[in-house]
């Protein structure tokens, strides 16, 4: 390792002496560019002790660049002669470069792939509501218990997260709104702003956001690294079909969960703005939840509840799909989670969109 | 003459938690050999890998690398002991995240100082020797087990180490790649006179390319020679190892 590598030149022959490894090479390159050579014919190696695979590349470099005069390695040991001929890069074939589509294969191949995804999304969500359905009236093919499992883990584990940040949001939105509506002695409409905001609109959304990036990015992980470690193929060997025995107990767990989560959420929001109504525009408790029941209607109900049935949905489906289509090992594990919860929340949001846009337009 | 040892393992003893997995074992590695620790599964194999290599911290003994004792050394001086050395894990251990040039590529950009142009060629002969040279642009995710074997065999000799440490190398490949692999084992040994220290079960390979032999029994070394020794020993288990041809 200590043995230092000199470079002589004498027109044409290049004398090597020492070891030529990695250690070495860079020094030799850097002696190598002062000598400004212009005609190489020999190689002398008579007094090279030691070459790694290192020194090899950089005899290759130097055959390449004097192709023109055919170098030739003279006095060579036998060592150093097979040390070449097994690490020289000069008998392998010229790597090729990666070819990359032109713009209309792009456009035509991101075309192909929407529709391959979305069929084979549409058969993943077929196959979901078929199984969840049989799944209702016969239990075989799914784990005892799994259901309330999956509704502590999905549902249980959950609600202190969404009543504390519903709570908070409720505050933060009457506070704002409160600043605004004092101004025009519109103190009591604090409690309508509460009530149909909470019901129709924050605590569906709230609830499906939490969910979708705590159960989403859990369903999808766990589909995937079972797709990875062909846990998701045993089942399959066994004649379990992987849908029924680990997407289906999810899916009737969320269904379940949903609707008492967004309550919870809707109810402990609009106690945050009944703390705002009391504390900063002097109402009293009975006439905000007076005014808060005046102004809901079923309708407004029914909406929030329905809808959040949909988001709940959507994120199973979303977070198996992933799942099920992940790449790779560790890394496509870690991918398709974040690719499940950024598309769970882009879904939820569209619904929101068509639900706001079905009901109240 | 006597040889002086590159590796030397003196008392070492490993525990999990309360569980004595290498009970006072003491071995020696040679250089320019190629060692192979033998022993039924979960003798403690790879664990004595593992501590010499300080994967493992040694619950207590020593090991001397290169004449050095490595169990209490700081990290940067352990770190150019181990910029010497090669290390093919029994499933590769590629990262998935990267190209296999990429993986081969990292020994060389992180200890050495050669230009991108060196590296290079370094990386297309190193993945050539392992025959996958038409695989440097794929991903870990893309091979076959024997694949990301030969890939990660490649990354381990990327800087020609001098010693070269294979936890089961031939475990899942077809008979014609393990022989090709031992095949470059003993090229790497005659070549660039590296020491090899190999944990494997296969009879056929431990004859091609054993020159010393490491026998572990429930955590204790039972036999230490070489080769031919190991062939005529009386000790039962070796004996049982060599005419059964398992365990």
């Amino acid at each position: 390792m200590d043995n230092k590598a000199v470079l002589e030149y004498q027109n044409p022959v290049l004398t090597f002496s020492g070891n030529i490894d990695k250690f070495n090479v860079p020094g030799l390159i850097a002696d190598y560019q002062k000598l400004k050579i212009l005609r190489l014919e020999r190689i002398d190696l008579q007094d090279v002790e030691q070459i790694d695979s290192a020194g090899v590349a950089f005899l290759d470099k130097l055959m390449l660049e004097f192709s023109d005069f055919k170098p030739q390695f003279i006095h060579a040991n036998e060592s150093v002669r097979n040390t070449i001929n097994t690490f020289s890069s000069l008998q392998l074939p010229v790597a090729e470069k990666l070819k990359t589509d032109n713009f209309f294969i792009q456009i035509g191949g991101g075309i192909y792939k929407f529709f391959e995804t979305s069929a084979s999304a549409l058969y993943l969500v077929a196959d979901i509501f078929y199984w969840a359905f049989v799944g209702l009236i016969n239990k075989k093919g799914q784990r005892k218990g799994s259901v309330i499992q999956q509704g502590v883990l999905i549902g249980v584990d959950a609600l202190g997260i969404i009543c504390l940040l519903s709570f908070i949001l409720g505050l933060i939105l009457a506070l704002q709104s409160a600043a605004q509506l004092r101004q025009f002695g519109a103190n009591i409409f604090v409690a309508d702003l509460m009530a149909i905001s909470m019901v129709t609109e924050m605590g569906p959304i709230l609830t499906a956001i939490i969910l979708a990036g705590r159960s989403g990015s859990a369903i999808a992980s766990e589909i995937a690294t079972m797709q990875v470690t062909e846990e998701i193929d045993a089942l399959k060997m066994m004649a379990i079909n992987p849908i029924r025995y680990v997407v289906v107990p999810k899916f009737h767990a969320i269904t379940i969960c949903i609707p008492l989560l967004v309550t919870a959420s809707t109810l402990i929001g609009i106690f945050g703005g009944l703390i705002i109504a009391v504390t900063y525009l002097d109402l009293s408790a009975v006439v905000f939840f007076n005014r808060v029941f005046e102004v809901l209607t079923l309708k407004d109900v029914l909406v929030g509840l329905g809808k959040s049935f949909f988001f709940a949905w959507v994120i199973v489906i979303i977070g198996s799909y992933y799942g099920f289509h992940v790449k790779g090992g560790a890394e496509g594990v870690g991918k398709v989670t974040t690719q499940s919860v950024v598309a769970s929340i882009f879904w939820v949001i569209i619904l929101d969109a068509i639900s706001s846009l079905i009901f109240y337009f | 003459m006597k040889k002086t040892p590159i590796i030397s393992v003196k008392n070492l003893v490993a525990k999990y938690g309360e569980k004595i997995i290498l009970e006072d074992v003491n071995v020696d590695i040679y250089p320019h050999e190629v060692t192979v620790i033998l022993g039924g599964s979960g003798c403690g194999k790879t664990t004595l890998l593992k501590n010499i290599l300080r994967l493992f911290q040694p619950y207590s003994g020593q090991v001397e690398i290169f004449g050095q004792e490595v169990t209490q050394m700081d990290e940067p001086e352990f770190n150019s002991i181990l910029s010497r050395i090669g290390m093919l894990f029994q499933n590769g251990a590629l990262l998935n995240s990267i190209s296999i040039f990429e993986n081969v590529s990292i020994p060389l950009e992180q200890h050495t100082k050669l230009s991108a142009e060196i590296m290079e060629k370094i990386i297309r002969v190193k993945l050539n020797l392992v025959n996958l040279g038409n695989a440097e642009n794929l991903f870990p995710s893309e091979l076959s087990g024997g694949m990301k074997k030969r890939a990660a065999l490649a990354r381990a000799i990327a800087l020609d180490p001098d010693i070269l440490f294979c936890d089961e190398p031939s475990a899942g490949l077809d008979p014609l790649t393990s022989a090709s692999l031992d095949e470059l084992i003993l090229k790497l040994k005659n070549l660039l006179k590296m020491t090899i220290v190999i944990v494997t079960h296969e009879l056929a390979s431990i004859h091609r390319i054993a020159d010393r032999i490491i026998f572990l029994d429930n955590g204790k070394v039972l036999f230490t020679g070489t080769l031919k020794e190991a062939k005529k020993t009386q000790i039962p288990e070796v004996e049982t190892f060599f005419r059964v041809g398992k365990f």
